[in-house]
């Protein structure tokens, strides 16, 4: 069986910002559970806890921030159906020209 | 407002959402589904999720539980935000697979189990009756509301005649064609309008309640604050259960993987839906708080709560409102009915019926070609089966439980089938044994500890047993496994199950040796981002002759598969090559293939043709195990040309000794003809001095001398040479003889003359009278001279000394003839074998540089060998006796 394409070590900077947009989609769940989490150590109801509406300001608003993150992260990945296969491996940026260099 | 007009409008919208689905067939039919398939119904169609539960129960659920209610949607909000983990691996994992519901996924994933097939099959059926009882339910309710008067007797009847109503559109639009992978577009966009129905709805009502009622956000927060739900106290361990439940249910609900993975049309889609439908649900809970707390204060005491999204409207005079909001629930429930039937049909019709079908037709799938037919009508009963169900279960038992106990059971009951699922996708180690021990026990534990016991104390399970356990066992008590009472019944069961579930799984797989198909479906499982870049898609339409003949012609020849066509054709009666594909037909043409190709490839490739995704892991496997015998011939092939390509090499490299040799022997000819023609010439010139002039009498001896010197040079040149053809030709017959070493060695010295000119000898005796010789000995002690007398000729040492050393070598006796001359330059060790060839000055030994030459054949006849010791201080030979075994092979 042929062994699989190594993967490029060094990535292009716009394939990295790729990976890394990935990395905050894995990464937003994660948040959005401990943000979610929250609310049940606050005392809420009780003569010096929080107030319900103050509750429902917070996880509303968690939850819209979450939907923006979320909205904005899909929006800049560059979806591609072949996932992690294709990505540009990276490549020195070529010389300045001369003139640049003395310049 | 009158109930005639609810009536009226109700079957408006219901045979608007028939014309809606219908143009979406059409459209579809046509090709034209482009905006059919963008993300945003595919989002829409999620929305099923909310199903009249969440229309009306979101809002009892929040009078009665406060804020408890939103974990219902932060589970799902975080799955779907969390795509790029879970998701995104289902839904590829589910094109490429060509899964066709949930149990598929299980069963498909470990080796094709029918058992967890219908394990999960089952779960879904009983985890989803009440759900959609539920439903019927909250219609019959909500009718209720508006006719006055209505005995249970006219609500029973609502109830029927919805799920009956139900019943024909979901076998209308759900049926109609039998691939799965074909998607229920009409069903689809029907339920993506019902989803902009219901959130405009609840809007419209929530919107109504804050600014028209309550008098703007504000007011509406100190409402809320002032109200009886601020009074209620989050116990945690329910908050995080219910989220995390509810994030199972997502991924796990018959309906929801339905909507979310065999309707998908692009992946790309879940990338929209991964923040638009938390956006849809923040939106459908964004106004269930002010409702229920408007509903608390407004509402006389005791009505219920459920049903504030439609009461509250219609008791502040707003018939219209009411009437939307009415629709809004109508079409939470279809929606969630009918996909939740397609699914459960599904399920049912794929992992019971056809599997009991299969098995008691004996001629098999192949044979008869009705098999459409009959899985079709197996959806259809399906359906009407598990509308039946809920219908019953809505008879019997749905009368007083409230709506949001009944969607949690259902919830933890789903759940069990997580563990399972996220093995099965994300370790290659889960086996059948482990997902189907897992689910058992998690089904086991859901039954007992929370589905039975919420028929109420005493219905199913005995007071009795409730309180102390089955036989007096405390442990086993439902609401109190293993003796932790007190924890909330929801929180206790999913743990326990989730715990046990989880851990039989894991510990099933560890424990068990998976087959091939569940290692094979494993691997294409965990790695679907490796080995399926694009998932195929085979014509679905059916197979034509044509297209037989095209492949068939490929493999077994035009002329043999026109004939073979042609011959079908007349059997059929009909003229020409193109006969009807009849199952008979594809098995002769199977068989026929099979001789070409084998039986396992021919089999993949007719399913491939003629029922496009059916071609079971078990052909794939016996594919490869061809693929695999093939690639042991190629292998072979591969070596045969290695061997050819190293026997031209073979061939090249002695074209190119040939060639050489021939160079030799033009050398050799050349040297040799210079060799005789050097003595000639002063034979021929002193015997013309002898006849030609008087001398005196000394002066003729000196010339006759001369020539008599020559002759003998020159016979023995010939000798020497008639010697080394000899030898070289192989006639030479060796007279074997037995004899000891020493004496052999005591012989050549004395031949050649050494001592008499200050050679010094050195030998030791003792160890070379312990070797005896079976070999031609002549030969032998000729090469001993040559060696003895080249050492006496060329030593320039001042005294020279031979050293003549024995010694083993690689168990065969060697013989070393070292000098203290100074040796021979290492670029001229390679030529001294060579003949004529002489170092230094040719006339200097009277030698014709052939004495080496001829000791190198006479050792390799013999067996033995001969070559130049480097580094002994002078020049060295060393001369490897043949050893017994060479001798016997002489």
């Amino acid at each position: 069986m042929r062994p699989p394409a190594p993967r490029p070590v060094f990535l292009a900077r716009a394939s990295y910002r790729q990976r890394r947009l990935r990395d905050a989609a894995r990464v937003l769940p994660v948040l959005g559970a401990i943000l979610f989490i929250l609310p049940v150590l606050w005392p809420i109801g009780g003569p010096e806890g929080q107030t319900t509406s103050a509750a429902l300001i917070y996880i509303f608003g968690t939850w819209t921030a979450l939907i923006c993150l979320a909205a904005l992260i899909s929006r800049l990945m560059r979806f591609d159906p072949e996932g992690e296969t294709t990505d540009m491996p990276f490549e020195p940026p070529a010389d300045p020209p001369l003139s640049e260099r003395e310049g | 407002m009158g109930f005639n007009v609810l009536i009226a409008v109700s079957l408006a919208y219901v045979a608007f959402l028939f014309l809606v689905a219908w143009a979406a067939e059409r459209r579809a039919a046509r090709g034209r589904d482009g905006w059919l398939r963008s993300p945003w119904i595919y989002t829409l169609s999620l929305s099923i999720y909310c199903t009249a539960w969440t229309f009306y129960g979101a809002v009892g659920y929040a009078a009665r539980s406060g804020l408890e209610f939103v974990t219902i949607y932060l589970g799902p909000t975080l799955v779907m935000i969390g795509w790029w983990w879970v998701l995104r691996r289902m839904v590829r994992i589910g094109r490429a697979q060509r899964i066709t519901s949930i149990a598929d996924l299980i069963s498909s994933r470990f080796g094709k189990s029918t058992t967890l097939g219908v394990l999960v099959t089952l779960l879904a059926v009983i985890g989803t009756t009440p759900y959609i009882a539920l439903q019927l339910n909250s219609v019959t309710l909500s009718v209720a509301v508006f006719a006055e008067g209505w005995g249970e007797e006219e609500l029973r009847a609502a109830g029927f005649w919805t799920a009956a109503g139900l019943a024909v559109f979901t076998i209308l639009f759900g049926t109609r064609n039998l691939d799965v992978n074909e998607r229920h577009h009409g069903i689809v966009m029907a339920v993506a309008v019902e989803a902009v129905v219901k959130l405009g709805a609840l809007i419209a009502v929530g919107v109504f309640v804050v600014w028209g009622i309550a008098g703007g956000v504000g007011a509406t927060l100190d409402r809320i604050d002032a109200s009886d739900i601020a009074m209620w106290e989050q116990p945690g361990g329910r908050w995080i259960a219910i989220t995390f439940l509810a994030g199972a249910a997502i991924l796990c609900l018959p309906r929801m993987f339905q909507v979310m993975v065999v309707e998908n049309a692009d992946e790309r889609h879940l990338a929209t839906a991964s923040w638009a439908f938390p956006l849809f649900l923040l939106l459908m809970s964004l106004f269930v708080v002010p409702i229920a707390v408007v509903g608390l204060d407004l509402m006389p005491a005791g009505s219920n709560p459920d049903l504030f999204v439609l009461t509250l409207p219609l008791a502040q005079g707003r018939d219209g409102l009411a009437l939307l909001s009415f629709l809004g629930g109508f079409s939470s429930a279809t929606s969630m009915v009918i996909v939740a039937t397609i699914a459960l049909a599904t399920m049912v019709s794929n992992h019971i019926v056809a599997p009991i079908w299969l098995s008691s037709t004996r001629q098999g799938a192949l044979v008869s070609g009705d098999v459409r037919q009959v899985i079709l009508m197996a959806r259809r009963l399906s359906i009407l089966g598990v509308l039946a169900l809920g219908y019953v279960y809505y008879r019997f038992a749905a009368g007083g439980a409230a709506l949001a106990a009944m969607g949690i059971i259902a919830f933890v009951g789903v759940a069990q089938i997580l563990p399972a699922m996220l093995a099965g996708m994300f370790w290659r180690g889960a086996t059948r044994i482990g997902a189907g021990l897992g689910l058992a026990v998690g089904f086991a534990v859901w039954l007992w500890s929370l589905f039975l016991p919420s028929f109420g104390a005493g219905a199913v399970i005995p007071v009795a047993v409730m309180e102390a356990g089955p036989w007096g066992i405390g442990w086993l008590r439902p609401q109190a496994l293993f003796g932790i009472a007190g924890l909330d019944p929801v929180v206790h069961a999913a743990l326990w199950s989730m715990i046990l579930n989880a851990g039989l799984v894991f510990l099933g797989s560890a424990l068990s040796f998976p087959k091939p198909l569940e290692r094979l479906q494993g691997v294409q499982f965990v790695n679907v981002f490796e080995n399926s870049a694009a998932p195929q898609t085979w014509a679905r339409s059916a197979v034509r002759a044509e297209d037989l003949l095209i492949m068939i012609q490929r493999i077994i020849g035009p002329r043999e598969a026109q004939m073979l066509f042609a011959q079908e054709a007349a059997r059929q009666g009909k003229q020409g090559y193109v006969p009807d594909v009849t199952a008979d037909f594809i098995v002769r043409l199977e068989r026929e293939l099979s001789g070409s190709v084998g039986a396992a490839t021919a089999h993949a490739m007719i399913g491939q043709m003629t029922e496009g995704a059916n071609v079971s892991v078990e052909d794939l496997i016996a594919v490869a195990d061809e693929t695999a015998q093939i690639m042991e011939t190629s292998a072979r092939l591969e070596a045969k040309s290695r061997e050819q390509e190293r026997t031209a090499q073979a061939l090249r490299e002695a074209n190119e000794k040939l060639t050489a040799l021939s160079i030799q022997k033009d050398a050799f000819l050349s040297q040799i003809s210079h060799e005789l023609r050097t003595p000639m010439t002063s034979i021929r010139s002193f015997s013309e001095l002898l006849r030609e002039s008087d001398m005196d009498r000394d002066e003729q001896r000196r010339f006759a001398g001369i020539v008599h010197d020559e002759t003998v040079r020159l016979t023995r040149l010939l000798d020497d040479l008639l010697d080394l053809s000899v030898l070289e030709n192989g006639q030479v017959t060796l007279n074997r003889a037995e004899g000891r070493l020493s004496d052999l060695i005591d012989r050549a010295v004395s031949a050649s003359g050494a001592g008499e000119d200050g050679l010094t000898i050195r030998r030791d005796r003792a160890r070379e009278e312990g070797i005896l010789l079976d070999t031609d000995l002549d030969r032998l002690s000729q090469v001993f001279i040559n060696l003895i007398s080249n050492a006496r000729k060329y030593c320039a040492a001042e005294a020279p000394e031979l050293t003549i050393a024995v010694s083993q070598e690689a168990g065969r006796p060697v013989v070393d003839f070292i000098d203290n001359g100074a040796g021979i330059a290492p670029a001229s060790q390679q030529m001294i074998f060579e003949k004529f060839s002489r170092l230094g000055d040719p006339g200097k030994a009277g030698g014709a540089g052939l004495g080496l030459a001829i000791c190198r054949e006479i050792m390799d006849r013999l067996g033995g060998g001969i070559h130049y010791l480097d580094g002994q201080g002078g020049t060295a030979f060393r001369v490897v006796l043949p050893g017994p075994q060479a001798l016997a092979a002489q």
